[in-house]
């Protein structure tokens, strides 16, 4: 039993359906009588739709029906909505135009969904849409976030004059003032943080299926929240009583936040499903994943760290500008803010900081949270912004982070960006990594590389992220329009197996093992007799779902809830049995005792006397064993660690190779190490990913996505990366049961600034000053040729 | 563009069992014909342009795009896909070490890569860790940075080679 509890690397109870194929993932469903749906989408970036004539197309082989703009607002379907209201720094909302399912008069984004076909087969669905036309009248686009706010901009909402969402401020910008006139030395940068594409493998999809007789609707979605998702679309966008709408996520092939969303096709499917009183599946192809997935970052920053002279940071400040894309997607207002702003800190005690956020409407797909969700943003302007400051001031860059960080006694930690760290021990992580990476040997493996002719740098990056999304009461002042409790529930069967309700979502995160140690753990049940069941919103009670690294610490704290409340009913059931009183009844290992004696019945017994009261305190105790419980967090937690990346570039090609990635982390309390790892494997490439090889690229004039399809978006393949060495530094979080703090997004949140750190690390001999992310091998080439150009100049 | 009406017999062998459809339309992919007609929904379509490698699968034991390939062009063939990896209840050694190893995480790409991985010990046996990594380099996972990946494989080459204990 210990072999399979807490803190056991245990293989996943998940993988036998994985590896034999027997997994049951939304394209996998073949409903009777079902029928395929095609979205016929936008190629313009903006344009008017003067007219669209679906004659031909009604009448094509195997339509079963055609719906356009008009059909869905004659229907009164109802805008797809942002559930987060940011105030700008007037205390206005943020500008929120209408989403409509299908476009109604003007297509914003190329992929906009303009009609829906159903037909027969989905080859049937496709051909209908080629003979529908569409008369456009093509407008101006703007793409580029930094030219969104220009006069003389394409204007996409007359909601949203100037294209301007909102301009929203955190911080004390007089006392940021004061300190950079008395700085020593000032620090300044200019970031572009790349587009990104999520990508999860499997592409979304939904099928929707309609009962006429009790007049209740079932969706299964590609989602990470199906209750969000039910929610959402009762209360907000079809007006489909909650009760009537069964949301079902089955196994969702990654996520990485573009499943969190609710977006125009299940929506339509889910309406359009009575209207045909036929079931509708709907999958994405790749290059409709490509213009209709929200992206993610996209931010253009200016920022300028104060220093005293011995480099102890004074002040910081922020200016961004954020892109939103064409519309609001579900959070996409909250990424840019509440989730980037705060988080300016670090790990470090500056003792002022602004942040000046402006977030922009462009003729581009949606962008919204995607792996790490502003933190990586965050994480990139200070920890790129704090080695340039170690370049300028010529101090070490570990010594710089030292003279700067938190100190380990100081929790809880209130920074001047809203948050309250809980825990932590950043000069620690610090050491560890520094060590595992070989710091002090790096000059030698420099000259080596240099004696080569290749250029070899290191780059660290001291991130800290808040998630464990969240405090209902804190997210609720912020402006989040949900609560982000999390539950669970505890069901015992007669014969004393368990099956554990949840509402996070698992999604490639390995739940249906890490939460079933902890229920064999908690409650002394072998791993094999519990089942973790989620994502069905017909048996599992309201749930928050999974994202913001939250599922273990507030989802998992959930269950660890609701196992308490079953072992203490099952003291006073123990009691009758051992004719004790419950106060004397100890629970250890799956066994109920009378303290102090070897009077004892197992767990077992205890609950089959539950479901058989035939001798049983039911005048004190109600039968069944069966405990639910919700847990809200106290505050957000807190993982935070050190990155280090050391790369070789070859200056003749301009490739870089990793040449070693250390990461250290502090997670707290690991549940499944390797399941950790994975985790931390799995955002690393990520990092990597953004800082060397992908980027979402618009063709600025037309709007068109010129990396619409893998051959054009080149996300990591085996053979782009190197093996990660892991380590981990452990503070246990103080306020959550379980001590843990989240590790789903460390890797994307860390890696970007260590790598391109130490890219810049490694051109600075070079006279090379800046480079964006991503560093192909085409762009440090060239910045390699300008700096040689202009030094032959000087 | 009208629908194309070619429609086709097609007939081959799916996991070592026989099986012919008529009234195939000559347009059908084999990962669509695999998946609806047959009903084999382990392999898994990522990017439908043969750049992701989810629905590779064995056509007489090569891998093979299964989202490029016709189902009419694998007629007469000899088909594996990951539904026919194990035999019966046992796993074959590339799933096993998959799941000691921690090899897949959402578990969509999996089967693209144990079919690839498959092929890869049948071509060389005892490929290093720098072959493993290219030949996986036609698919793609965006879970698990690879490493376990790569460690996997080289494992059921280990215990496939009846090497004792393998150092990965």
């Amino acid at each position: 039993m210990s072999e399979q509890g807490i803190g056991k690397r245990v293989v996943r109870k998940e993988d036998q359906r994985f590896l034999t194929g027997k997994g049951h993932y939304t394209d996998d469903l073949q409903r009777i009588r079902q029928t395929h749906a095609y979205f016929l989408r936008s190629p313009h970036a903006h344009a008017k739709i003067a007219r669209i004539d679906t004659k031909a197309a009604q009448s094509a082989p195997g339509v079963v029906a055609v719906f356009t703009g008009a059909d869905t607002a004659a229907a009164k379907v109802g805008s797809l909505i942002c559930g987060w209201v940011v105030k700008d720094k007037h205390g206005e909302p943020h500008k929120a135009p209408p989403h409509p399912a299908l476009a109604v008069d003007t297509v914003r984004h190329v992929g906009d969904t303009v009609a829906m076909v159903i037909a027969e087969t989905e080859a049937q669905a496709k051909d209908a849409a080629e003979k529908i036309v569409v008369d456009y009248q093509e407008l101006p686009a703007v793409i580029n976030p930094a030219k969104a706010l220009d006069k003389g901009a394409a204007q996409l909402h007359a909601e949203a004059p100037g294209n301007l969402c909102y301009d929203w401020e955190l911080g004390d910008r007089a006392a940021v003032d004061a300190a950079f006139a008395k700085a020593a030395h000032v620090t300044k940068i200019d970031l572009v943080n790349n587009r990104l594409i999520p990508n999860a493998m499997e592409p979304r999809a939904a099928a929707a299926e309609y009962d006429a007789g009790s007049g209740q609707y079932t969706l299964w979605t590609t989602s990470q929240n199906p209750h969000v998702t039910r929610l959402v679309l009762s209360a907000f966008v079809l007006g489909i009583p909650e009760h009537k709408l069964r949301v079902i996520a089955p196994d969702v092939g990654g996520g990485f936040g573009s499943k969190i969303f609710i977006y125009a096709e299940e929506t339509l499917l889910t309406w359009a499903s009575a209207k045909v009183n036929r079931p509708i599946k709907w999958t994405a192809e790749r290059n409709e994943s490509f213009v209709s997935d929200a992206h993610g970052r996209d931010h253009v920053t200016h920022a300028e760290l104060a220093m005293d002279k011995d480099g102890k940071f004074l002040a910081l400040k922020v200016d961004t500008i954020a892109n939103m894309g064409a519309y609001l997607s579900t959070f996409a207002t909250a990424v840019p803010t509440y989730l980037y702003g705060t988080l300016l800190a670090g790990q470090y005690t500056t003792p002022a900081i602004h942040v000046n956020v402006r977030s922009v409407f462009t003729n581009t797909a949606p962008v919204d949270a995607y792996r790490g969700a502003g933190r990586p943003e965050a994480t990139f302007v200070l920890e790129r912004i704090v080695e340039q400051a170690a370049r300028e001031m010529k101090i070490d860059k570990a010594e710089l982070r030292r003279r700067n960080f938190i100190a380990t006694d100081a929790y809880p930690y209130q920074t001047p960006v809203a948050l309250a760290y809980d825990s932590g021990n950043y000069a620690g992580a610090l050491k560890k990594a520094l060590e595992m990476a070989d710091y002090d040997g790096f000059e030698k493996r420099r000259a080596d590389s240099k004696a080569k002719g290749k250029l070899r740098g290191i780059g660290l990056s001291a991130y800290i992220e808040a998630c464990g999304l969240a405090p209902s009461a804190v997210v609720g002042s912020l402006g989040a329009g949900v609560g982000q409790w999390e539950s669970a529930q505890v069901r015992f069967n007669p014969t004393g197996n368990v099956q554990v309700y949840t509402g996070s979502h698992s999604h490639g995160q390995g739940h249906e093992t890490t939460f079933a140690q902890l229920v064999s753990t908690q409650l002394g049940v072998p791993l094999d007799q519990v089942e973790v069941i989620h994502g069905d919103t017909a048996s599992v009670p309201f749930g928050m779902g999974t994202y913001g690294s939250r599922s273990l610490a507030v989802g998992g704290s959930a269950i660890v809830k609701a196992c308490d409340k079953i072992i203490a009913k099952g003291k006073k059931i123990a009691a009758h049995m051992l004719e004790a009183s419950a106060a004397d009844i100890e629970f250890k290992n799956g066994v109920f005792s009378i303290a102090g004696t070897d009077k004892q019945v197992p767990l077992g017994g205890v609950v089959f006397s539950a479901y058989v009261p035939h001798n049983y305190p039911l005048n004190e105790v109600e039968p069944g064993m069966d405990e639910n419980a919700f847990y809200d967090p106290a505050n957000f937690t807190y993982p935070a660690g050190v990155h280090i990346c050391e790369i070789e570039i070859d200056p003749d090609t301009g490739v870089s190779t990793i040449a070693k990635f250390t990461a250290v982390d502090d997670f707290g309390n690991l549940v499944n190490p390797m399941i950790v790892e994975g985790q931390v494997h799995g955002g690393i490439g990520q990092g990597i990913g953004q800082a060397l090889l992908e980027h979402g690229v618009y063709d600025e004039k037309s709007g068109q996505l010129l990396t619409g399809s893998y051959m054009d978006y080149t996300m990591p393949r085996a053979d782009d990366l190197p093996s990660f060495d892991v380590g981990y530094q452990v503070t246990p979080c103080p306020h959550n049961p379980l001590g843990v703090k989240g590790c789903g997004e460390a890797g994307a949140i860390a890696a970007p600034a260590a790598v391109m750190n130490a890219i810049h690390d490694a051109l600075a001999p070079v006279g090379v000053k800046s480079i964006d992310m991503p560093a192909t091998s085409s762009r440090v080439w060239q910045a390699i040729q300008r700096a040689n150009t202009k030094m032959a100049a000087e | 563009m009208s629908a194309p009406q070619i429609s086709l017999t097609v007939a081959f062998d799916v996991n070592g069992k026989s099986c012919a459809r008529h009234n195939v339309e000559a347009r059908r992919t084999l990962a669509d014909f695999l998946r609806e007609d047959m009903s084999l929904t382990g392999t898994h379509l990522g990017c439908e342009h043969g750049a992701c490698g989810a629905c590779t699968v064995l056509i007489d034991g090569a891998p093979a795009r299964s989202c490029l390939t016709l189902a009419a062009q694998a007629n007469g063939t000899q088909i594996t896909t990951v539904e026919g990896l194990a035999h019966g209840a046992v796993l074959h050694p590339l799933q096993r070490a998959f799941k000691e190893k921690h090899a897949l995480q959402c578990g969509f790409c999996t089967p693209g890569f144990l079919v690839a991985a498959a092929a890869l010990l049948s071509e060389n046996p005892d490929p290093t860790e720098l072959q493993v990594r290219e030949y996986l380099s036609g698919n793609i996972c965006r879970c698990t940075g690879y490493q376990f990946i790569i460690a996997a494989v080289l494992a059921a080459a280990a215990e496939i080679n009846g090497k004792a204990g393998s150092n990965v």
